[in-house]
């Protein structure tokens, strides 16, 4: 939960930008970094393996202005896709307040989308906390490979395999053209700030 | 299991004035309270020290996790005080409760078996009020 400070006036929010390994988590927190460096003022912390994956998480702390006499922080972290690290995952995920869950498009990746959203639902399950009940915007990554040649999957196909039941809002996007990932940033942010009115109602009084 | 804590000012103001009591007064650069999600609760320093405190509650909440889950693998539980020694500033990490972690990040003219006192001090006064 958002950890309200009544003293600071302050509320730290968490997004977690969740996935399947290589599916370009790290790149949209880069991009967010880039495009948005004035909102931020600290460098992203990034902990990464030797070879450049991400091994703990990374970082980036993204100020929005105030609501209702709140500075409000936004906290984005990345979870370490590869299978591997669920513990660190897990870890991550502890007080998550919003989720990105960014699928790879790439036909290849299909199975990886399914298992990773699958262990999102576990994982969440642990904190007795419900996937289709908490912030969710599902971003259907790498869609400007389409155009050299490398098969992706139809967004009808991604829908069907991974937000049927969920229904949450999703983008087509390319973390490495920027193209929607400032979006997928402030769907996010505006589904979960709304989740925490009431809470920030009553910190309010 | 997840966080569900709320804090009113007069927690708040009672928790810094244990800090400053205890760990400012004796000469510590920087107090952090935060929790394992990762939170800042109370940062308290003494007036000279500029560290990114929203980045190291993120990653002393990761550390503190890796540890613990080595601490599994020989059988603990966990391990309620970790230090790291730096060639100037050291930090040293003390669990509070369940689900608080105090930061304490100081020089080398502080002691650090005094500061280990004072430590378990403020963190048994602050357990009582959370």
């Amino acid at each position: 939960m958002a950890l309200i400070n009544p003293k600071k006036k302050e509320v730290q929010v968490k997004i977690v930008y969740y996935g399947p390994g290589r599916g370009g988590k790290t790149t949209n927190l880069e991009y967010i970094n880039k495009k948005f460096r004035s909102r931020i003022k600290s460098e992203m912390v990034t902990v990464k393996t030797y070879n450049d994956r991400t091994l703990f998480f990374d970082f980036l702390p993204f100020d929005i202005g105030m609501i209702k006499g709140y500075t409000i922080k936004i906290q984005f972290y990345t979870v370490p896709g590869q299978v591997k690290y669920n513990a660190t995952r897990k870890l991550v995920l502890r007080g998550v307040d919003g989720i990105v869950f960014v699928a790879d498009s790439m036909t290849l990746r299909q199975e990886m989308n399914i298992k990773s959203i699958e262990n999102l639902r576990e994982n969440l399950a642990s904190f007795n906390k419900d996937l289709s009940n908490i912030p969710l915007v599902i971003q259907y990554n790498k869609r400007d490979l389409g155009k050299q040649g490398i098969p992706i999957l139809p967004i009808e196909i991604l829908e069907n395999d991974l937000n049927s039941n969920l229904k949450a809002p999703f983008f087509p996007a390319s973390a490495v053209t920027g193209d929607n990932i400032a979006a997928t940033m402030k769907k996010i942010i505006s589904l979960t700030v709304i989740s925490l009115r009431e809470k920030l109602d009553l910190g309010g009084k | 299991m997840d966080f569900t804590f709320d804090f009113n000012k007069n927690q708040l103001d009672s928790i810094e004035n244990i800090l400053e009591e205890e760990l400012i007064g004796l000469g510590v650069e920087c107090v952090v309270l935060i929790d394992l999600a990762g939170n800042v609760i109370v940062n308290l320093d003494n007036g000279k020290c500029e560290h990114d405190v929203y980045s190291l509650a993120a990653l002393a909440a990761a550390n503190f996790g890796a540890v613990s889950a080595m601490a599994n693998i020989i059988g603990e539980e966990e391990f309620s005080l970790l230090f790291h020694k730096g060639e100037n500033d050291s930090i040293h990490f003390s669990k509070i409760g369940s689900d608080l972690l105090l930061l304490t990040i100081f020089g080398k003219e502080v002691s650090l078996g005094f500061l280990r006192l004072k430590v378990t001090e403020a963190n048994n006064k602050i357990k009582e009020l959370v």
